[in-house]
C-alpha cells in the first residue's frame, strides 16, 4: 500500500515537472508527440531492464541534448536513432532533451550481478578510486561522487543495464561512439581493458540508485579532461 | 554475288557510324580547362544573400555537406544502382574546394555538368537538372559560395563505382546518349508562376532526379518524367506525381501544396523519410511566391494514371479469418490511440489511414518503412514540434506485421490487396543490408 501511494506520489511529481518542462520552453506537452521515442525507450522513457535501451527519463537535459545530436550528425551511430532524427531541429531537440530530462520518475532495485566478487571488487576500485598507476581518474571525478551525474552535460551512471555500459565503453574504445572534440570519454575508454570495462560496467549496474537520484549540480574540483560539449 | 556486296555495304555504313561515334565521344573528352580564377568578379550584398537562398532551394548541401561535417566541404555519398559518387568541396578553399574557380566555371559546371579542369562529371551531381539554372543564378549562388561560406581543406573522396561505370569513357557515351546542355523552354501560353514553377521543380530544385521513373542505365525514361522510382538503395520509394493514387497533387487546393513544401505538413499529410529531409534542409525556405509557383507547376502535371480513392463496402468483417482478427486485435492494441479506431486520424496530429495513398499504393515499400522504422515529420517554422510514428522494427515478428498491415489495407473501405509475409521479409532483408 506504502509503496503505491509512493508510486502515485512521483507520478504526480512527474507530471508536475513534465508540465514545469512544457512552461519553461513555452510550448505544449510533448508526450503525445514523441511516441516515437517512449515506444522503445518505455512509456516516460524510462525503461526498465531492456538491455541496450538506455533509461532516458531524468538525465540531465544538456547530456540528452548532446546525444541527440550525435546521433543526427553521426558521431553516435545507430541506424534507428540517426534515421529518426534526420528531419529535426536543434531546437526541438533541446525541447525534447529537456522534456525526459524533467521527468521525475522512481528506479526499480537493481538486478543481481552474475559477476565474480573479484571482478566487483575491480569495478568499484576504478569507478571511486580510479587507478592512479595508470593515470585513471576514478568515474566519480567526473560523474559526481554519488554518480547521479552533473548538469548540465554530464550523464548518471547507475539505473543502466550491465549489457548497455559495457556496449557504450566498448563503442567508444573501439571509436564507433564519439562525443563533441574534445572526446574525453573516448580517451578515457581507450586506457580501458575489456576486462576494466566489463568489471565498471557490473559493478555500477548492481548498486541501488541513492535516495536523491538527481544529477548534483557542481563537482568539487575541475574535470581531470577537457570535454567537449561539457561547459567548462 | 549480290549478298557479297550488302555485306559490304553494311560493313561500310557500321564502320561509317563506329568513326562518328568515335569522334563525339572524343570530343567529349577534349574539353579544356578552364583559367583560375582572377578575383574580378563583381558581387553585391543582394547577390550573396540572394545567393545563400537559392543554394537552399537547389539543396546544395543536401549532398556537399557531410553528416556532421562542415558546411559545403563534401564527402558524403550519394548511393547510385552503380556505386557511391562522392560529393566534391565546394568551400573557396584553393587547393581542395572550388576557390581557384571563376564564375565561368562554375557556371559550366551546373550547365555542362564539367569540373574545371574540363573533366566530365557523374550525373549524380544533377546537372540534366541544373543545366536549366540561369547564368545571373549561378553567379548568385557563386558569390554566397565564395563570400559567405568558410573554406575548408578537405581532399575530395574518390567515387566507388563498379566496372564499368567507373570509366570515364562509359561517362562520355552515357552523355552523348543521354544529356545535353540546355535551357529551360518557357511555355509561355501559361502563368507567370506556373513558368517560375517549372524553372523551379525542373531546374533547381531537381525534383525529378527522385520521382522521375530511370532507365536501366540511371537516365530518365522518355514519357515518364516525375511517375515515380526507387531511391538508388531500393529502401525507399519516391512516388509518382502523376498518379491519383500515389502522390499527384492535381487535387489539392493550390494552397494546402504550397503549404506542405513549406512546413513539411498539410491537411493530406506529412512528408516523412527522404522528402522530410528535403523538406527540412530545403523547401521550408521557399518563399511565398516560390512555394505558390511550385504549388502551381506541380498541381498543373499531367495525371497519367490512377483513380482517385473510393471507400469499398466493408468486407473485413465478414472475412473473420484467424489472421483478420489478429491484425484488428494488433491494430487496436499498437496503432488506434493515435490513429483512431476507425483510422480516421487526428488532425494536425496523427495522419488519417482510411484513404491513406501511403497504405494503399501498389508499391509497398514505404509503407513497410514507415511502419519498421516510424519517422518524423520536418522540424519547420509551420511546424516547429512535429510527431513521431515509433519504429516497429523490433516490436512486431513479420507474421503480425503481415496481419496488421492487411487489415490495415483492407479495413474502413480501404481495399488494397493483400501483401505476403515473404514480401515483408525481403524488405526487412533489404533493409538491413543498408544499415549494416
Amino acid at each position: 500500500m506504502r509503496s503505491l501511494s509512493q508510486c502515485a506520489a512521483a507520478l504526480a511529481a512527474g507530471l508536475f515537472f513534465a508540465t514545469t518542462a512544457a512552461q519553461a520552453t513555452g510550448t505544449t506537452d510533448l508526450s503525445e508527440r514523441l511516441a516515437a521515442c517512449t515506444a522503445c525507450h518505455g512509456k516516460e522513457g524510462r525503461t526498465i531492464n531492456a538491455e541496450y535501451l538506455p533509461r532516458i527519463a531524468g538525465k540531465p537535459a544538456g547530456y540528452l541534448y548532446n546525444q541527440l545530436q550525435n546521433f543526427r550528425d553521426g558521431r553516435r551511430n545507430n541506424a534507428a536513432m540517426s534515421h529518426l532524427l534526420q528531419p529535426l531541429s536543434d531546437s526541438y531537440l533541446r525541447e525534447i532533451a529537456a522534456y525526459f530530462s524533467a521527468l521525475d520518475l522512481p528506479y526499480p532495485p537493481p538486478v543481481a550481478s552474475k559477476a565474480t566478487v573479484d571482478e566487483l571488487r575491480h569495478g568499484e576500485a576504478l569507478v571511486l578510486r580510479g587507478d592512479a598507476s595508470r593515470k585513471l581518474p576514478a568515474c566519480s571525478q567526473c560523474h559526481g561522487t554519488p554518480l547521479t551525474g552533473v548538469t548540465p552535460a554530464i550523464p548518471g551512471l547507475l539505473g543502466l543495464p550491465a549489457a548497455y555500459m559495457s556496449a557504450q565503453l566498448g563503442a567508444w574504445r573501439a571509436g564507433q561512439r564519439k562525443a563533441q572534440t574534445p572526446d574525453c570519454m573516448g580517451e578515457m575508454a581507450k586506457s580501458l581493458t575489456q576486462a576494466d570495462i566489463n568489471a565498471v560496467a557490473a559493478w555500477l549496474a548492481a548498486q541501488p540508485m541513492p535516495s536523491s537520484s538527481k544529477p548534483i549540480t557542481a563537482l568539487p574540483t575541475p574535470l581531470p579532461l577537457k570535454c567537449g560539449g561539457v561547459p567548462q | 554475288m549480290k549478298l557479297r556486296r550488302v555485306f559490304w555495304g553494311a560493313l561500310i555504313v557500321f564502320g561509317l557510324l563506329v568513326v562518328v561515334w568515335a569522334a563525339l565521344v572524343a570530343r567529349e573528352f577534349a574539353t579544356s580547362a578552364l583559367p583560375a580564377n582572377t578575383d574580378k568578379f563583381a558581387v553585391t550584398a543582394t547577390q550573396i544573400e540572394r545567393g545563400e537562398y537559392l543554394a537552399r532551394i537547389g539543396n546544395c548541401a543536401g549532398c556537399h555537406t557531410a553528416r556532421g561535417g562542415e558546411p559545403y566541404a563534401g564527402g558524403r555519398a550519394v548511393d547510385t544502382p552503380f556505386g557511391a559518387v562522392y560529393a566534391g568541396n565546394l568551400t573557396p578553399d584553393r587547393a581542395t574546394g572550388i576557390g581557384d574557380w571563376s564564375s565561368d566555371a562554375f557556371y559550366r559546371a551546373l550547365h555542362e555538368g564539367r569540373s574545371r579542369d574540363g573533366r566530365m562529371l557523374y550525373p549524380a551531381f544533377p546537372y540534366p537538372n541544373f543545366t536549366q539554372v540561369t547564368r545571373e543564378d549561378s553567379d548568385a549562388i557563386y558569390a554566397y559560395l565564395m563570400n559567405r561560406v568558410a573554406p575548408v581543406h578537405r581532399v575530395n573522396t574518390a567515387h566507388a563505382l563498379t566496372f564499368p561505370y567507373d570509366s570515364s569513357l562509359a561517362l562520355a557515351m552515357w552523355r552523348l546518349l543521354y544529356f545535353k546542355p540546355a535551357s529551360l523552354q518557357v511555355d509561355t501560353s501559361q502563368s507567370a508562376a506556373w513558368q517560375r514553377g517549372a524553372y523551379l521543380v525542373q531546374g533547381l530544385a531537381h525534383c525529378g532526379a527522385c520521382h522521375s521513373t530511370r532507365n536501366a542505365l540511371g537516365a530518365p525514361l522518355a514519357g515518364h518524367a516525375y511517375d515515380g522510382a526507387m531511391m538508388p538503395l531500393n529502401d525507399w520509394y519516391a512516388p509518382s506525381l502523376t498518379a491519383r493514387d500515389e502522390a499527384s497533387v492535381a487535387d489539392w487546393p493550390l494552397q494546402d501544396i504550397a503549404r506542405w513544401l513549406q512546413s513539411g505538413t498539410s491537411p493530406q499529410g506529412a512528408a516523412f523519410g527522404p522528402m522530410a529531409e528535403i523538406v527540412f534542409q530545403s523547401t521550408q525556405y521557399l518563399s511565398n511566391d516560390d512555394a505558390l509557383a511550385m504549388a502551381t507547376y506541380l498541381k498543373a502535371l499531367p495525371v497519367t494514371r490512377g483513380v482517385a480513392f473510393k471507400p469499398s463496402p466493408q468486407t473485413v468483417s465478414s472475412g473473420h479469418t484467424a489472421a483478420a482478427d489478429r491484425g484488428s486485435a494488433l491494430y487496436k492494441e499498437h496503432c488506434a490511440s493515435c490513429h483512431g479506431k476507425d483510422g480516421e486520424g487526428k488532425a494536425g496530429a496523427y495522419p488519417a489511414l482510411a484513404g491513406n495513398r501511403t497504405v494503399l499504393m501498389a508499391n509497398t515499400t514505404n509503407l513497410y518503412r514507415v511502419v519498421l522504422s516510424g519517422g518524423f515529420a520536418p522540424a519547420t517554422a509551420g511546424n516547429p514540434q512535429p510527431h513521431g510514428m515509433p519504429p516497429f522494427y523490433h516490436l512486431l515478428g513479420d507474421d503480425d506485421l503481415t496481419a496488421l498491415l492487411n487489415y490495415v489495407r483492407s479495413a474502413w473501405g480501404n481495399n488494397a490487396p493483400a501483401i505476403t509475409t515473404l514480401d515483408l521479409i525481403h524488405y526487412r532483408d533489404a533493409l538491413r543490408s543498408t544499415q549494416h
